[in-house]
C-alpha cells in the first residue's frame, strides 16, 4: 500500500490490465449522486460478471442498515477475542524492556529467570522487527540489536500464570553500555544531535501504509527530503496575487486499540497455529513463515474477533515471533499479549508533524502555488510524511511538497487510520480557509473554485443549506462572552485502493443453507455482515441465516483490512462468488422442474421462472433437487472498471466549538460529517465508522500526547488516564449524512470509509470554528487549554469578515 | 522481586527490574486481611491458609489459596494466588473471558462487573475481595434464551464496533437503568463516563441506553 499518495501513483500502483482476450460485454451503470448528479455511464466488463445492481433503494438487503451479524456475540460476551483465547496447557508470556531510551545490549543473564518456579522458557531477542532499518548494517557491530527506545522488546518469558511470567521477567539481567539519546524534535534535527542511527536507515511499510520513501538522503537524523513537485512553484509565488503562510504542528498519536497487541502461538511439528489480534491474517502468515523459514502452507492464522488495530497492527511482530519461538521450544501453545504500557511505547504511532505551508492564489481564487516542508518524527521509524491532502485535494498550477522524517528514540511510528492526512489536512485546510478570510470569499464558495471533485460539490451544497452552517455567524470572533461559539469546516481525501489478494468461497449445500468464507478479518467495521448481506441479496434468504466464515487462512485469502480497502475489495468477489454459484445451482437444479436454467431466477428465496412456465419453488425445496452435496464456487478480485475514473473520495466536515476564552477549553458540541463511500453497503455500519472517525479525530485535535520525558526518554503517561482519549462526556452531537455516489467500477460499487471518514478533516473543521469563535487560529494540536489561553495573548485579530 | 523501599532509577546501568508493580508489590509483601467477609469465604472452604487463630491477622499467600466466589449465581470454588485481581480470576480461572482487562488500572471501565448490583473496575479489586459477594457478569446479564433489552437495543443501535469495550459499557448502562428507570442522555453519558472506546462509538451507546429504558419501563 501507498502511503504517499497522489493521483499519478495511484494510476503506478494499479493493477495490470486485463487481459485483451477477455470476453467482455457493455454495461449501463448508475453513476453519480441520487437527487443530486444520477446518471448513468456505460462500462466494458467482463462478460462472467453479475448484473449490473441497482441503486440502493431498488435493492433489498443491501445498502440497507442490517444489524451486525455478530451483534449478540459482542453484547453477550461471548465474541471471543485473541485476549480470550485460552489452551489446554497454555503458557503465559511477558516481555523483558529496555529500561533505556539508546543503549547497546552488553549481556542478558537468564539464568535466575529460567530457574524461577513456572517458568517453561526465556527468550531473547536476537532480530528486531519495526523501525527502520539501517542501509548498512555493517556500520552497526553488537551481539544484540541496539536499543533505540525505552520500552523495546529485549526477551520474553514463557510460565505456567501470568504472575509467574512477570516475576520472573523482572529478574532476567539485562546490562547496558547507555548512549546519548534524543526524544525531542527540535533537537533531533540539529547540528550534532546525538544520532539515532549511525548511517542511513529506512522502514518499509505495511498493508496499511506507513513506512516511508526509500532513496532520500540522510543528514544526521533527518531522513529526506522527500521531493514532489508539479509545475514551476516560484513563478507560481511571483504571479499570486495573494500569499498565506503558517507554521503547523502536530503531536505523536499513539492508536490506543483496546484490544493489545498480541498472539497465542501453538508450534506443532506440521502446523503453526496463531490466534492473533490482527488487521491481516494473511499478513501475520507471511511474516511468520519468512522468519522461520518454514512454508506458508503450514502456518494458519486466526481471527475470530479483533479488538481494534488503528493501521498499527499488520504482521506478526515482535510478539507474534517471540511467542511461536517460545511455543516451539516449550512445546506448548503461548500466549503473549502486550500491556497498555508497551502498546503505547513499541507498536506503532502517528508521526508528529512540524509543517511550514505557503499557498498563492489569484483574486479570481485560483491556487497559482503550494509550498509545504514539513518535518516528523516517527521515533526510530519513518513516515511522517503529511503531503497527501495538499497534493490531492485541490487544483493548483505548481506544487513543490517537501517531507522529512526526523529519527528520534522512541518507538517506531506507524500507518494509523490515514496516514499523513490528519496533519497535513489540518495546515491544509486551515491555510485554505485564511486564504478566503483574505480573499473576502465564503469558505464554502471558494472551495467550489478550487475542487474539481464532483460528490464534494454535492457534499458541500448539503453544508450550504445545513441548519448548522446556516447558523454561522461569518464575522469571526463577534460573540462578546467569555464562551464564545464558532463554526468551520474542512474537506477530506482518501484514495480508492485495491487489494487484488480478495477472494471467497460460496457454498450451497443440499439442504438450501448457505456459506461464504474468506480469511478477511472483520476489525470491527462489519464485513462479516456486509458479505452475508450480499448473499441474502443474490439469493433472497436473510443475512441472518447466512453462515459467514471468516478471520482464518484456512479459507481463500482475503484482504489487509488497512487504508479503506476491505469493503471495497472484498465485496466484488463475494458477490461474482455468489451470483456464479447461483448460476452454477440453476443449471444443475432446472432438468428437475423441467425448466431450462436461462428461464430461471432468484428471487426472495424463491426459483422463479421469468417466462411462468413452472410454479414457483422455495429455494430449499429446489436445493433438494442439486445432483451432489455442495455447490462450491470461489472468485477472486477483479480489476476495477474504469481505474481512469473516481480514484479519490472523501467528504465534507463541520464543527461547532464553544471556546471558553478564560479557561482556554474547547468544547465541541455539534458535528456535521457529510461523507460519501460509493454504494454504501450497510448504512448503519458506515455512519458507525464515522462516528468513530470524528469522535477519534476530536480527541487528537484536542487531548491525545504521547509525553517523552526529554531527561530521560521515558514516556510519562504510558496509560489511559494520562494519555487522555476523548470520552463520553467530551463526545458531542453528531449528525452524519451519507452521501450515495455511484462510481461504477465493480459489481458492487463499494468504496471505503475508514480513512476518509471525519478523522482527516475534523481537526481542521475545529481549528476553523475556533477561528470563527476567536477570531485567532491556532494551528497547534492538542489545543490544549494552555495552547489556547497562549493563542489568545497575541495581539487580538478579531473582526475579519469571512 | 524489586525492593519497593529503593527509587527506580532508569539510568541504572545493570537494570533488569520493571518496577513496582501493583501485583508484585502485593506478593512480595504477602496479604494481610482481617476482613470477615474473607475469613468467612476462606474458612468455608476449609482452607490451611485460614487456620491461623491465635492473631488477629490472617496471613494468606503467597501461594494459591482454595476460595469461593458467587458469581452470575452461583458457587465456584476456585485456587487462586490472593494478588490475583478479580477480572483476573473472571477470565483466567473461571473461563469468563466477557469481561476485558484493557488498561489493567481503573482508568477504562472495560472491566466492569457488578459487585452486589454496583458497577466496579474488577481489574482494582482482588478477587478475595470478592468473597461473600454477589458478583454479576456479562455472562450473567442475560439467560441464554433471552437477551437483557439493553443487549438487544445495543444491536439494533449498532452501538459497538470491534465490541472490545462492549461488555464493560453493557454493564455500566445496565447498571444505570437498575437505579435509574428515567434516564437523560446526560445521565447515560454520565454513567459511562469511565468507559473508553476507541472505535468511537458514544452516540449509538447513548441511543440504545435511551431507548432500552423506555421498554424496559413499558415491559
Amino acid at each position: 500500500m501507498v502511503t504517499h499518495t497522489n493521483k499519478n501513483s495511484l494510476l503506478q500502483d494499479a493493477p495490470p490490465t486485463r487481459a485483451e482476450n477477455t470476453d467482455e460485454k457493455t454495461v449501463s451503470m448508475p453513476i453519480g449522486v441520487p437527487g443530486y448528479t444520477l446518471r448513468d455511464e456505460q462500462r466494458e466488463v467482463p462478460i462472467t460478471e453479475p448484473p449490473v445492481w441497482p441503486i440502493n433503494k431498488d435493492l433489498k438487503y443491501v445498502g440497507k442498515p442490517y444489524e451486525r451479524l455478530d451483534g449478540h456475540a459482542k453484547v453477550t460476551g461471548r465474541a471471543r477475542y485473541t485476549a480470550d483465547v485460552q489452551l489446554p496447557g497454555m503458557l503465559y508470556a511477558a516481555f523483558v524492556n529496555a529500561t533505556l531510551p539508546h543503549a547497546k545490549v552488553v549481556s542478558v543473564d537468564t539464568s535466575a529467570a529460567e530457574r524461577y518456579p513456572g517458568v517453561k522458557g526465556v527468550h531473547v531477542i536476537q532480530h528486531m522487527l519495526g523501525g527502520a532499518v539501517l542501509r548498512d548494517p555493517s556500520l552497526e557491530q553488537a551481539n544484540y540489536p541496539v536499543v533505540r527506545y525505552a520500552g523495546q522488546p529485549i526477551a520474553a518469558v514463557a510460565a505456567t500464570t501470568p504472575y509467574a511470567a512477570e516475576d520472573a521477567a523482572a529478574l532476567v539481567k539485562v546490562r547496558y553500555q547507555p548512549m546519548e539519546f534524543v526524544v525531542d524534535l527540535d533537537k533531533a534535527r540539529a547540528a550534532n544531535a546525538p544520532l539515532v542511527f549511525p548511517g542511513p536507515a529506512d522502514q518499509a511499510g505495511t498493508a496499511g501504509g506507513g513506512g516511508g520513501p526509500h532513496n532520500v538522503p540522510q543528514t544526521g537524523n533527518v531522513h529526506g527530503p522527500s521531493i514532489r513537485k508539479v509545475g514551476d512553484v516560484e513563478q507560481g509565488f511571483r504571479s499570486a496575487e495573494i500569499v498565506v503562510e503558517g507554521h503547523y504542528t502536530t503531536q505523536v498519536q499513539t492508536h490506543s486499540a483496546l484490544e493489545t497487541h498480541g498472539v497465542v502461538a501453538d508450534w506443532k511439528p506440521d502446523m503453526l497455529t496463531v490466534w492473533a489480534s490482527t488487521q491481516g491474517t494473511a499478513s501475520v502468515r507471511e511474516e511468520l513463515a519468512g522468519f522461520f523459514n518454514i512454508p506458508m502452507s503450514q502456518v494458519r492464522v486466526i481471527t475470530e474477533f479483533m479488538g481494534g488495530g488503528f493501521g498499527a497492527k499488520f504482521g506478526a511482530g515482535n510478539a507474534g515471533v517471540v511467542a511461536a519461538a517460545l511455543s516451539k521450544k516449550t512445546g506448548a501453545p503461548v500466549r503473549l499479549m502486550l500491556d497498555r504500557k508497551e502498546e503505547h511505547l513499541s507498536v506503532g504511532n502517528r508521526p508528529s508533524s512540524d509543517q511550514m505551508l505557503r499557498i498563492g492564489a489569484n483574486n479570481d481564487g485560483t491556487i497559482s502555488a503550494i509550498h509545504l516542508v514539513s518535518y516528523g518524527t516517527a521515533g526510530c521509524g519513518t513516515g511522517a510524511g503529511c503531503s497527501g491532502p495538499a497534493t490531492n485535494l485541490y487544483k493548483y498550477a505548481a506544487i513543490r511538497t517537501e517531507d522529512n522524517d526526523v529519527f528520534t528514540n522512541a518507538g517506531p511510528g506507524s500507518a494509523m487510520r490515514a496516514p499523513g492526512h490528519p496533519p497535513g489536512d489540518f495546515a491544509l485546510e486551515q491555510t485554505i480557509d485564511e486564504l478566503a478570510v483574505k480573499l473576502n470569499q465564503d469558505p464554502i464558495a471558494f472551495r467550489d473554485v478550487i475542487d474539481e471533485h464532483p460528490v464534494r460539490k454535492v457534499e458541500r451544497q448539503i453544508v450550504r443549506e445545513s441548519d448548522l452552517w446556516k447558523s454561522r455567524n461569518p464575522m469571526a470572533g463577534a460573540d462578546r462572552g467569555p464562551v464564545k461559539r464558532g463554526v468551520g469546516l474542512a474537506q477530506s481525501v482518501w484514495y480508492r485502493f485495491v487489494s487484488m489478494d480478495s477472494s471467497a468461497e460460496v457454498r450451497i449445500h443440499k439442504d438450501g443453507s448457505l456459506e461464504v468464507l474468506s480469511a478477511v478479518q472483520d476489525i470491527g467495521s462489519g464485513i462479516r455482515t456486509v458479505m452475508a448481506q450480499i448473499l441474502a441479496e443474490q439469493f433472497g434468504v436473510p443475512p441472518e441465516q447466512i453462515a459467514v466464515r471468516i478471520g482464518d487462512t484456512n479459507y481463500p485469502v482475503g484482504p489487509d483490512s488497512g487504508g479503506s480497502v476491505t469493503t471495497l475489495s472484498l465485496t466484488p468477489a463475494v458477490r461474482d462468488a455468489a451470483w456464479q454459484a447461483s448460476q452454477k445451482f440453476l443449471a444443475e437444479i432446472g432438468p428437475a422442474f423441467g425448466a431450462d436454467a436461462a428461464d430461471l431466477e432468484l428471487v426472495d428465496g424463491q426459483v422463479r421462472s421469468k417466462s411462468g412456465k413452472m410454479q414457483p419453488v422455495s429455494f430449499k425445496r429446489a436445493a433438494a433437487k442439486m445432483k451432489t452435496e455442495q455447490i462450491a464456487v470461489q472468485s477472486k478480485r477483479i480489476p476495477d472498471y474504469d481505474r481512469s475514473k473516481y480514484l479519490t473520495y472523501g467528504g465534507v466536515d463541520v464543527a461547532e466549538v464553544k471556546v471558553d476564552t478564560e479557561l482556554g477549553r474547547v468544547h465541541v458540541t455539534r458535528v456535521l460529517s457529510v461523507h460519501d463511500c460509493g454504494r454504501p453497503m450497510n448504512p448503519s455500519q458506515v455512519i458507525s465508522q464515522i462516528n468513530g472517525g470524528i469522535i477519534q479525530g476530536i480527541s487528537y485535535t484536542l487531548f491525545e500526547n504521547r509525553l517523552l520525558d526529554p531527561n530521560y526518554g521515558l514516556m510519562v503517561n504510558p496509560n489511559l488516564e494520562q494519555y487522555k482519549i476523548t470520552g463520553s462526556r467530551e463526545t458531542p452531537d453528531i449528525q452524519v449524512q451519507l452521501v450515495e455516489a455511484y462510481i461504477g467500477q465493480s459489481s458492487t460499487d463499494a468504496s471505503g470509509i475508514g480513512e476518509a471518514a471525519g478523522i482527516v478533516s475534523i481537526g481542521a473543521a475545529i481549528g476553523n470554528a475556533v477561528y470563527n469563535a476567536l477570531g485567532v487560529r491556532i494551528r497547534q494540536t492538542p489545543m490544549t487549554p494552555a495552547v489556547v489561553l497562549a493563542a489568545l495573548n497575541r495581539p487580538a485579530q478579531g473582526g475579519d469578515l469571512i | 522481586m524489586s525492593d519497593p523501599t529503593k527509587p527506580n532509577d532508569p539510568l541504572l546501568r545493570e537494570h533488569g527490574r520493571k518496577g513496582i508493580t501493583r501485583r508484585g508489590f502485593l506478593k512480595g509483601a504477602g496479604l494481610t486481611a482481617a476482613g470477615t467477609a474473607l475469613l468467612e469465604g476462606v474458612q468455608a472452604f476449609n482452607s490451611e491458609a485460614a487456620t491461623s487463630t491465635n492473631s488477629e491477622v490472617t496471613e494468606l499467600g503467597p501461594g494459591p489459596v482454595p476460595v469461593r466466589l458467587h458469581v452470575n449465581g452461583k458457587e465456584h470454588a476456585v485456587s487462586i494466588e490472593p494478588r490475583t485481581t478479580l477480572a483476573e480470576a473472571l477470565r483466567i480461572h473461571l473461563g469468563m473471558t466477557g469481561t476485558k482487562i484493557i488498561c489493567d488500572r481503573g482508568a477504562c471501565s472495560g472491566c466492569t462487573v457488578w459487585l452486589d448490583k454496583v458497577p466496579v473496575n474488577s481489574c482494582m479489586m482482588l478477587a478475595v475481595d470478592a468473597i461473600g459477594h454477589e458478583v454479576t457478569t456479562i455472562e450473567g446479564l442475560s439467560t441464554e434464551s433471552e437477551p437483557h433489552p439493553l443487549q438487544a437495543a445495543f444491536v439494533k443501535h449498532d452501538a459497538m464496533q470491534c465490541g472490545f469495550c462492549t461488555p464493560g459499557m453493557v454493564m455500566s448502562c445496565a447498571a444505570l437503568l437498575e437505579k435509574n428507570p428515567h434516564p437523560s442522555e446526560h445521565d447515560v453519558r454520565h454513567a459511562i463516563a469511565g468507559n473508553l472506546c476507541r472505535c468511537g462509538t458514544y452516540p449509538r451507546v447513548f441511543s440504545a441506553t435511551l431507548e432500552a429504558a423506555g421498554n424496559m419501563r413499558r415491559a
